[in-house]
């Protein structure tokens, strides 16, 4: 197949529609075949393991010529810059990178929301320093909660690809433009292979449309003639106080208006599993899977637990949340980091939140056999369930 | 660009400042102005929050008044004093961050250049020396390193203006400035070099003693930045605010400085010197044998 003559088609046709076949690949090739077909103009890279791998099979799309311009940037700052300056000039943007990548990057997140950028960028999410540690962590995701960036974690390598496929129309809707984060847990999905369907090779994403930006594009070609990408208001003065507050309350909007999209091409913010159990588990990206088999294991020794699986950080689903464990006895969050960052949500938007077990959590590369989660499980189970 | 888009929609022109009508009627577009041009026409809304007598806005008016094309032009800025001048503009900029001017501008360029391969647009960076050359250092030098196509401006104040007048890398040797309060212990910066070093094709060193100047190297460096490859201009425009002088001394100061160590300097690679001269921008310079003929 060649990347010229490509049928371009909408996600919608993309996601629920196109012929797909079903392939033997790693969760860096799932990143690949999802963007071979996501029609991208730019994609700049730097290298950070575990990112590395996607964003050199990034830059075999480009010599291929699926993607127009690739190349590799000085460092993660200035790579998150250069492709804030793409994104300014009306093209469609994709960049990846982890843990202390994404820490120097930090600065510029906020900027792109702020810029209404609607970027897609992929964390391929790792341990941060100090000390050093290349090892599967998600603790990034704390810190990237209020950066003003729609957050979607995958489970592994099927659902990694098809969030890819969506996020750009998520993206680029002229009520949200703003930057979308695709979140997966470094090397556990990155490093492994599994089956993924994958859509046909003919088709495409239809490209970016620089008219339906809610700002007008830096290119010279949109009125108004005097136009700054983007205004200071820092003059000592309530009104420029106010269109700060205002536009920051914008950004936070468009997050929220979001919803519909996702919600059709998502299918649902949470997935549930035994909702009616006394214990609940409400976990993330690969959590879930170990959940999963910690719960049939409790289910031998005659335990039953539910699953909520929690596919947006940001938006957060809040309601559907307080809904899913309005019953719960005891709601059990496991975690691949030290902070509890999906614990501290989830107990900020229930009520009797005494119901939630911390933990448990791993932390600096170690993984989550399902056992751990089995003892959590067996222990308030003790407690009177 | 089409220049219908400088017009203003009838509906709103009752409701336009005057400033606006002015540059909507009179401003740079597709004018061909120059340095020499100044005062009569309209480069920049007046009002802008620069201090009395301050070199940058001297600088800024200069350069703006010989862009080669406005229209098409697009300025990337940095935090600082300068920017605080970019809503003057009567033309399309950016702010994004302090010190990720030239990383911002890469990634606009090449943009730009997928979106119209067959356009000019012309990106300009314009960013003080803090900026330039210490927190966005990397990304000035990596910028000139890969060989964009964009023009980098270096506003020279020798300062950390906007902060209060701190010391920067640029700043002369043995200066007392704040954060350096028994004076800079290491060189003033040699960013030229670094500039001819890094691939730049065409690199000047100006200052506000000479305006005139200021407007060719700028106009060289935007035709050369188009054409072949990363250009540097970098200019001296003292903060009178943060010196404690008084406003008009300022101009007086860049002038004796341009006597002694800021005297003008201009390299061009031989690509550059051919395409000036084949466009007209400048004379062929004249071999000193053929000269005394
Ligand atoms: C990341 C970051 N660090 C520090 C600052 C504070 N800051 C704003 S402007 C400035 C100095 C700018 O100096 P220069 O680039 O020389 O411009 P000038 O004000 O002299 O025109 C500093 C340090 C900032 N805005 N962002
Ligand atoms: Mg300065």
């Amino acid at each position: 197949m060649s990347a010229k003559n490509l049928k371009e088609v909408s996600t919608e046709y993309m996601l629920f529609e196109a012929k797909r076949e079903e392939q033997f690949m790693t969760g860096s090739e799932a990143v690949r075949e999802a963007i071979r077909r996501a029609n991208v103009d730019m994609a700049i890279a730097y290298p950070i393991t575990p990112q590395s791998e996607s964003m050199h099979l990034i830059g075999d799309l480009y010599a291929e010529g699926y993607v127009k311009e690739y190349f590799r940037g000085e460092n993660e700052f200035a790579v998150m810059s250069q492709v804030a300056g793409g994104a300014m000039a009306g093209v469609r943007m994709f960049t990846a990178t982890c843990g202390p990548g994404t820490l120097r990057a930090f600065e510029n997140f906020p900027m792109w929301a702020g810029a209404r950028l609607p970027i897609v960028i992929g964390f391929m999410t790792r341990a941060i320093n100090a000390p050093l540690s290349i090892q599967p962590d998600t603790i990034e995701m704390a810190m990237l909660m209020d950066t003003g960036m729609l957050m979607l974690h995958a489970e592994n390598a099927q659902e990694l690809y098809d969030m890819y496929l969506m996020s750009f129309s998520i993206a680029e809707r002229t009520s949200v433009h703003i930057p979308v984060g695709i979140f997966v847990d470094g090397f556990f999905v990155t490093h492994t292979r599994q089956k993924v369907k994958v859509v046909t090779e003919d088709v495409k994403l239809k490209p970016y449309d620089p008219s339906m930006s809610p700002t007008p594009h830096i290119d010279m070609e949109t009125p108004p003639f005097r136009y700054m990408k983007d205004p200071f208001v820092m003059k000592s003065n309530y009104v420029s106080y106010a269109a700060h507050a205002s536009w920051q309350q914008e950004c936070m909007a468009s997050i929220e208006r979001s919803r519909p999209f996702l919600k059709e091409l998502l299918g649902s913010f949470i997935e549930q599993q035994n909702p009616d159990a006394p214990i609940q588990i409400i976990a993330s990206g690969t959590a879930v899977s170990q959940s999963r088999e910690a719960i049939k294991m409790a289910k031998e020794e005659g335990i039953e637990v539910g699953l909520i699986k929690v596919k947006t950080i940001r938006p957060f689903p809040a309601e559907e949340i307080r809904q899913a464990l309005s019953k719960a006895e005891k709601i059990i969050v496991p975690e691949f980091n030290r902070v509890g960052w999906l614990a501290k949500e989830v107990a900020s938007v229930i009520p009797n939140n005494d119901r939630m077990v911390q933990g448990p959590r791993v932390f600096g590369g170690m993984t989550m056999p399902p056992d751990v989660i089995v003892k959590v499980i067996k222990e308030n189970a003790l407690f009177g369930v | 660009m089409s220049l219908a888009i400088t017009k203003i929609n009838p509906a709103f022109v009752d409701v336009m400042p005057q400033e606006y009508l002015d540059l909507a009627s009179d401003g740079p577009f597709a004018a061909d102005k120059s340095v020499k041009d100044l005062g009569t026409f309209k480069e920049l809304i007046e009002e802008h929050p620069l201090c009395a007598g301050c070199n940058l806005a001297l600088a800024f008016r200069t350069l703006i008044s010989a862009l080669p094309c406005p229209e098409d032009t697009v300025i990337v800025g940095s935090t600082g004093c300068n920017s605080l001048a970019f809503p003057q503009l009567a033309i399309h900029n950016v702010h994004a961050l302090f010190g990720n001017q030239n990383a911002v501008a890469s990634g606009l360029k090449r943009g730009l250049k997928l979106r119209f391969p067959d356009q000019n647009k012309d990106v300009v960076v314009m960013a003080g020396d803090g900026a330039t050359a210490d927190i966005g250092f990397d990304m000035t030098m990596h910028s000139w390193i890969r060989g964009e196509n964009i023009t980098t401006v270096m506003f020279d104040n020798e300062i950390y203006a906007n902060t209060g007048g701190q010391e920067s890398g640029m700043t002369p040797f043995g200066t007392v400035r704040n954060m350096a309060p028994t004076g800079k212990n290491f060189q003033k910066m040699n960013v030229p070099e670094f500039a001819k070093q890094a691939g730049c094709v065409y690199v000047a060193k100006v200052s506000t003693a000479n305006t005139a100047k200021i407007g060719q190297c700028f106009r060289n460096a935007v035709l050369a930045a188009r054409e072949i490859g990363p250009t540097y201009i970098q200019i001296y425009t003292p903060c009178p605010t943060n010196l404690k002088m008084k406003p008009a001394e300022s101009v007086a100061l860049a002038k004796k400085r341009a006597k002694e160590d800021y005297a003008f300097e201009e390299y061009m690679s031989e690509e550059v010197e051919n395409l000036l001269v084949s466009s007209g921008a400048i004379k062929p310079k004249v071999k000193k044998e053929e000269g005394k003929k």
